[in-house]
């Protein structure tokens, strides 16, 4: 199986997207490196706005990301909703 | 009524699609002269989507906001002498490395995206390209100016762009740019913005940021996860890029393919400068090249193309040799340099008794087999105050620029070297990879300059190589060059830190 990943500046704000990471994508493994975290999971991943918005406690535009992203590996999708990284097979 | 807000795909439709418009009274292949050039066969850019639908606007915005972040951070590390906080004067090193081989890179990639942007006849891959050349020139800005507060206080950092152009170990990075440059629109993104973008920048803005952080440099390592957040960007506009072509048309497979095998080939030889970076230059270690290699390239690589074969890719041509050399590459780059010391713009040295040890741990199959005897052999030079430096040029590889210092995988006691004869001129090569790329276009790297051929020439000053390294490659000599030990940048460091 191929993994995706994601990996994101470690700050206050990444804190809560990987706490929603964490939370709808069962079984990533989530790995802190200097200065940054990095998230993989086999086959697909999946970036919840919603989610997060209750971790913030606030409203969060999924284009929000592009500010604390570090780097991806996986064919991307996005939506007003949701944030997908996927391989095919 | 409050004006009902779009949704991302209206409004990258809106933003983006419909700003197009046809062709009248011009004929379209007159606008766009070198679609069909490389032959490849693009029936509908409408295909074309950018799967993050970012929008100008929504560009602007986020793009301000990751700046005045960042220069926040720089007047801070400013403000706080940061530069005394790094692990080790060493580390300096890798900056200037950083600065004069890599940050050009950044402007000649925003030159080749405002141009291929210009070239495709899509409005989708047009918007894309053109955010991306306004990110490298970001980039090669925010560089300057992160770097600009450590040439206050070190050598060597002072004439990065006159050296980019002259320097023998720079005309590496230097001509791979130059050479995708001056390839065709298609043949450009595959090369830049696939095959460099999606697997190799990650080793260099990664793990090797990860490790500037490790070492106490908050502005470096602030600039590099900067950019790369502009490269997430990239990343996916180079895989979409190669799914759009592939789905065009079937007979895009082979070009597509012989663009693949190419520029892998072209970006692990520059990657040796990364390698031996990450393992010699980073006194605070986070991973060593081979673990970064097996992560970004292996495991990211592989799942890539696993998930590409669906339209016929295969793994890069040498694969099976690229998997060798990562055990390899970084200890031969690295003791190229240490022995030409004397004619590089920073400084070299031997790692210490435990940094040697990190690299016999890393690297069980061959550090202690092949490379440590000569760290050990240099330590007992040195002792005596018999530091050496290699008199004589290196002969240099016709295609990557890169001296001839890789060894055959299978043998590394044997050096590596190949050799072709074309129009009468017999030419040299490190690898069958670069030979290859020669043989299948001799008009273009027949005409490549090499530093040591001009130097042979005579059209870089001379005749002695000091007034060369001073005169024509503007190095301080005394000063940027030489061994760690005793230079100017070390006697400050201690004078600073009160340890002299």
């Amino acid at each position: 199986m191929s993994k995706v990943y994601i990996a994101l500046q470690d700050n206050d704000e990444s804190r809560y997207i990987v706490e929603a990471i964490e939370e709808v994508n069962e079984d990533c493994t989530i790995i802190h490196q200097p200065a940054m975290i990095r998230i993989e999971r086999e086959h697909k991943l999946v970036v919840v706005r919603e989610v997060v918005e209750e971790k913030m406690g606030r409203d969060w535009d999924i284009q929000e990301m592009h500010l604390n992203l570090i780097t991806l590996g996986g064919n991307v999708d996005e939506d007003d909703d949701f944030f997908t990284l996927e391989w095919k097979q | 009524m409050a004006a009902k807000k779009l949704n991302i795909k209206d409004k990258y439709r809106l933003l983006t699609r419909d700003l197009d418009w046809d062709f009248s009274y011009e004929d379209r292949k007159d606008a766009f002269p070198y679609e069909e050039f490389e032959g490849l066969k693009i029936t509908d850019w409408d295909k074309w989507e950018d799967p993050f639908r970012l929008t100008m606007d929504t560009y602007w915005k986020y793009q301000a906001e990751k700046e005045k972040k960042l220069y926040a951070i720089f007047d801070a590390f400013s403000q706080n002498d940061g530069h005394l906080n790094v692990s080790d004067p060493r580390y300096v090193n890798a900056i200037k490395l950083f600065l004069t081989g890599v940050s050009p890179l950044e402007y000649q990639a925003y030159q080749g995206f405002a141009h291929v942007g210009r070239q495709c006849g899509g409005v989708g891959a047009r918007v894309a390209c053109q955010m991306q050349a306004l990110d490298e020139l970001r980039h090669v800005q925010t560089q300057i100016h992160a770097m600009s507060h450590y040439n206050k206080f070190f050598d060597g950092l002072q004439e990065f762009s006159h050296q980019h152009d002259r320097v023998w170990y720079l005309s590496v990075p230097k001509s791979f740019f130059l050479d995708a440059r001056s390839a065709g629109p298609f043949e450009f993104m595959v090369a830049i913005g696939f095959s460099f973008e999606y697997v190799l920048t990650n080793l260099l803005f990664v793990p090797f940021m990860s490790g500037a952080a490790h070492n106490g440099d908050m502005a470096t390592v602030t600039f590099g996860f900067s950019a790369q957040s502009d490269e997430a960007r990239h990343m996916t506009l180079g895989l979409e890029v190669i799914k759009f072509f592939l789905e065009q048309h079937e007979d895009n497979l082979p070009i597509v393919q012989k663009w693949i095998d190419k520029w892998f080939w072209r970006g692990t030889r520059l990657l040796s400068i990364v390698a031996m970076m990450m393992d010699y230059m980073l006194p605070n270690k986070v991973m060593s090249w081979k673990e970064a290699w097996e992560v970004y390239f292996e495991d990211a690589g592989g799942s890539l193309f696993k998930d590409l074969a669906r339209y016929g890719i295969r793994m890069p041509k040498y694969s099976e040799v690229i998997e060798k050399e990562k055990e390899h590459v970084s200890h031969q780059a690295w003791w190229t340099f240490y022995t030409h010391g004397h004619a590089t713009g920073f400084h070299t040295f031997i790692p210490s008794d435990e940094e040697l040890d990190w690299l016999s741990e890393k690297y069980p199959d061959t550090f202690d087999k092949y490379y440590r005897p000569l760290w050990e052999m240099a330590k007992e030079k040195e002792a005596k105050g018999e530091r050496f430096y290699t008199t004589g040029l290196p002969q240099l590889c016709q295609t990557c620029q890169i001296p001839m210092l890789f060894t055959e995988m299978d043998n590394p006691n044997q050096n590596s070297m190949r050799d072709t004869v074309y129009k009468g001129e017999r030419y040299h090569f490190c690898s069958d990879g670069c030979c290859d790329i020669f043989e299948e276009e001799p008009e273009k790297y027949v005409q490549s300059w090499l530093p040591v051929h001009q130097i042979f020439q005579g059209n870089c000053g001379g005749p002695e190589m000091t007034d060369i390294l001073s005169e024509y490659y503007k190095i301080n000599v005394g000063a940027d060059n030489m061994d760690m030990k005793g230079s100017p940048d070390e006697e400050r460091w201690n004078k600073w830190k009160g340890t002299a």
